[in-house]
């Protein structure tokens, strides 16, 4: 073995003031599920980019089966049988999943495309990834997990033999998970070389055999055996530091209701839901993709109207038609998609955290106050601990946590009596999760109310007080912490009796 | 950070300084106070319209009505001015008019969600048919003495539409920088849903720019009609792409959320002075319209460059 089917020689990369790699080296085997991870700014996102053709290393090469390699684009790297599956899928919508596959090679005979040729071709490469679906069928209309596997379809027609995942997981439901690793099982035993990015160790630990840490762009950590490593000893390598229990979950003192929701029915919910929130207290709600969860959210946060139901504040009705009116009752709403709902990319720190809270410190309430903006700005900054270089920074330029950080900072200037969390720490490393817990817990301590969905059994489990179970748009249980455990949860969320969700 | 802000800012500044300079040694007759002075009035419907036409284009939408609204404001200003004699009216009732030619617009956009470059192109024919309804087909010429004085005095020696346009750019500026209804429509473009739940009511802040453009369209029509004594129903043909071109020149982006008055005020002098020195050059009018097409077509690749490597430098670190 000299380091593997396709190896990475020293390989640099820079931006204006930030060495994103420094000379890192490291093989895949074929035949192997080599997870790559790292904290946020560790340069696996880099490395992909580099190894998909998008950048272009600074020195350093890529060896791939013996030969070395130069991507000037993303299609040399397709050519060399490199196929890296980002987050976001490059798929055509409208188009439907056989045009997908062959989208750039569609089979044709003088220009006019071959239909039937493509639609049994399509078909036996969807047999290949393992799923039964309708190649006619538009890849709009796919669960995000089947998009995954067409565009596993669509690699495999190239060829591919190298395969790259950049946190395939982040959006899937706990069952689309389970499909995608047989999928990439599959993968493996049939000789590829497959790359695995993410921040889910249990997923890392089940799925690969392999492992590469990363940390501040550097290599730190290859383990072609990954039984002979542990969890906490790649945590620790990760972070450069010992961390125990990442939650820290402490008891507090809850106090009366903040939050009460009664009998709401909206989009995406089936049956009238109700819910409490006590001043203090955490609560989370856990359930698959899909369950109502967002829906729930967005109705109590006036984004989704309602069909029914009222929402109680300290005790008093609110009427909320508007994300407006929720802002004035005290409920602030951190969404789930933080790139299209929640940041203005090209804008700065400071504009994106004073967005909201400028309203109520405006002159005559039209004229911006710049040194409370400013001065409020810092303060968040301080507070969430946001590494920003300035507050002038982009926030398009920050890594995904600190994003968060900055969204969060939106609403705590707002001082809400209650603040709904969607998904808080998706896609974010473990030092920014544990600070964002932290605040969780300091939001909690001042007496807000604090609600967060997940996905994240763990998470779930492990900061929140009370925990309700959504399935398909409905509430169906409600579990102290001190009863709750995964098996109990994951078994509620599941859809129960009849196949109704075939397509997922 | 800091340099590259001051280049993404200044940058067409510096390409219009050095333009004027070649200009000015180059070309007889450009660089007299007189040319200055008539540069600058033959911008100044442009100018205006600009102002407000920044602001849609910061919220993600674009206005091609603007044109057509300058002519109905002209033969509208025209026929009151006729009828009454009063200046107040002839300015009030145009831009009356023009707020509900814009609040339409807006309202089709924002409230029924159809898109900005269908709705404005049905109601720049609607307008300007109506244009052409009100004033029978042929411009209505005025003769009052005070209506005169909006598009023909002087003051410290500059014509009143010049003082009018620039006096747009100041309040505009600080409706961009300096107030909640600027800094939302800039989060509107640049990010719609995020604004959304940011608590920025979108439909009511798009609705109040495209109120603005087209009052800000008609009170440029009520100028210009002043200025050459009539209401014109074909005044203002192709107004709308010299506003936009302007715009895009100075930096503003046509996907939302990035503009800066000054660049629009570089934008359109930039167009102006181009005009100016092909006139004076005695270049045939096909020949302009070559050029002028083929700055635009440069001005946006540039953006488009810019853009490009604004994204590789935000090239995530994860």
């Amino acid at each position: 073995m000299s380091g593997g089917f396709l190896r990475f020689e020293s390989i640099s990369k820079s931006f204006p003031g930030v060495k994103a790699l420094d000379t890192v080296s490291f093989g895949v085997e074929s035949g192997s599920v080599h997870a790559l991870v790292g904290e946020n700014g560790a340069g696996k996102s880099t490395l992909l980019k580099i190894l998909s053709g998008a950048y272009r290393q600074d020195s350093g090469s890529i060896v791939v089966a013996g030969e070395h390699v130069s991507f000037a684009s993303p299609i040399d790297a397709i050519r060399s049988g490199v196929s890296v599956i980002y987050q976001e899928l490059h798929l055509v919508p409208e188009m439907s999943i056989a045009e997908n596959i062959y989208l750039g090679h569609l089979p044709n005979r003088f220009g006019f495309l071959e239909s039937t040729v493509m639609l049994d071709l399509a078909a036996t490469q969807l047999a290949e990834v393992g799923v039964q679906v309708d190649p006619r069928e538009k890849v709009g209309r796919l669960p995000l997990a089947l998009r995954q596997m067409v565009e596993i379809a669509k690699a495999l027609t190239h060829d591919a033999r190298i395969f790259a995942f950049d946190e395939p997981t982040s959006s899937l439901s706990a069952r689309e998970v389970s499909r995608l690793f047989e999928i990439i099982e599959r993968l493996k035993e049939s000789g590829k070389a497959v790359l695995y990015v993410s921040h889910r160790m249990d997923e890392v630990f089940s799925l690969c055999n392999a492992i590469t840490v990363l940390r501040d762009g550097k290599h730190v950590f290859t383990e072609n055996d990954l039984s002979q490593t542990s969890r906490s000893e790649v945590v620790n390598l990760m972070v450069g530091r010992e961390i125990e229990d990442i939650y820290g979950y402490k008891s507090r003192l809850i106090g009366e209701p903040v939050l009460e929701v009664k009998d709401v029915v909206a989009e995406g919910i089936r049956k009238p839901a109700s819910l409490t929130v006590r001043a203090g207290e955490i609560v989370g709600i856990f359930g698959l993709v899909g369950a109502g969860r967002t829906e729930l959210l967005k109705a109590i946060f006036g984004a989704n109207r309602f069909a029914s139901g009222s929402i109680w504040i300290d005790g008093v009705k609110r009427r909320i038609e508007s994300t407006r009116d929720a802002i004035k009752a005290g409920i602030a709403l951190c969404p789930e998609d933080r790139k299209d709902e929640g940041i203005f990319a090209i804008r700065s720190v400071k504009e994106n955290n004073n967005l909201s809270a400028r309203r109520r410190n405006a002159h005559m309430g039209v004229f911006i106050k710049e040194r409370w903006e400013h001065w409020n700005a810092l303060k968040q900054v301080e507070r969430l601990r946001v590494r920003t270089p300035t507050i002038q920074q982009h926030v398009g330029n920050l890594s995904g946590g600190n994003q968060q950080k900055v969204v969060l900072g939106r609403w705590l200037s707002e001082n809400p009596r209650v603040i709904l969390l969607d998904e808080p720490t998706r896609g974010i490393d473990i030092g920014a999760k544990k600070e964002i817990y932290d605040l969780i817990y300091e939001l909690a301590e001042s007496g807000v109310g604090v609600v967060v969905v997940s996905s994240e059994l763990p998470e779930v489990l492990g900061v929140c007080d009370r925990i309700l179970v959504m399935r398909e748009g409905e509430i169906v249980r409600e579990i102290d912490r001190t009863e709750a455990n995964q098996g109990l949860l994951l078994e509620l969320a599941l859809p129960t009796g009849d196949k109704s969700g075939a397509a997922a | 950070m800091r340099p590259r802000q001051l280049w993404e800012t200044t940058g067409i500044l510096v390409v219009f300084v050095v333009f004027v300079l070649i200009l000015a040694a180059t070309v007889e007759n450009f660089a007299t106070p007189i040319n200055i002075r008539t540069i600058l009035v033959s911008v100044s419907v442009v100018g205006m319209v600009a102002c407000t036409m920044l602001f849609c284009l910061a919220g993600g939408d674009f206005d091609l009505s603007v044109g057509s609204t300058v002519a109905l404001g002209g033969v509208i200003a025209a026929l009151v001015v006729n009828k009454t004699g009063s200046l107040a009216y002839a300015v009030l009732i145009p831009v009356c008019v023009g707020a509900v030619v814009g609040m339409v617009n807006g309202f089709f956009i924002a409230k029924v969600g159809i898109n900005a470059l269908i709705t404005t192109l049905a109601t720049m024919q609607i307008v300007r048919g109506s244009a052409q309804l009100a004033s029978g087909g042929s411009s209505i010429g005025v003769s009052n003495e005070s209506f005169a004085a909006l598009g023909q005095t002087f003051w410290l020696g500059l014509p009143t539409p010049v003082w009018l346009m620039i006096g747009f750019f100041i309040i505009f500026g600080v409706l961009l920088n300096k107030t909640l209804f600027g800094r939302n429509t800039l989060a509107v473009g640049g990010n719609p849903e995020a604004a959304r739940l940011a608590g920025i009511a979108v439909a009511r802040t798009k609705i109040a720019v495209f109120t603005l453009q087209g009052m800000v369209a008609a009170f440029a029509g009520v100028v210009l009609a002043s200025r050459v004594t009539s209401g014109q129903p074909t005044a203002g043909l192709g107004l709308e792409l010299q506003v936009i071109s302007a715009c895009v020149l100075g930096g503003v982006s046509l996907t939302g959320g990035v503009g800066t008055i000054t660049g629009v005020i570089v934008g359109v002098l930039i167009m102006g002075v181009l005009e100016n020195a092909m006139g004076l050059l005695n270049i045939q009018a096909f020949w302009k319209l070559v050029i002028s097409g083929s700055v635009l077509l440069l001005a946006v690749t540039l953006d488009r460059l810019k853009h490009k490597a604004s994204l590789r430098r935000k090239a995530e670190r994860v």
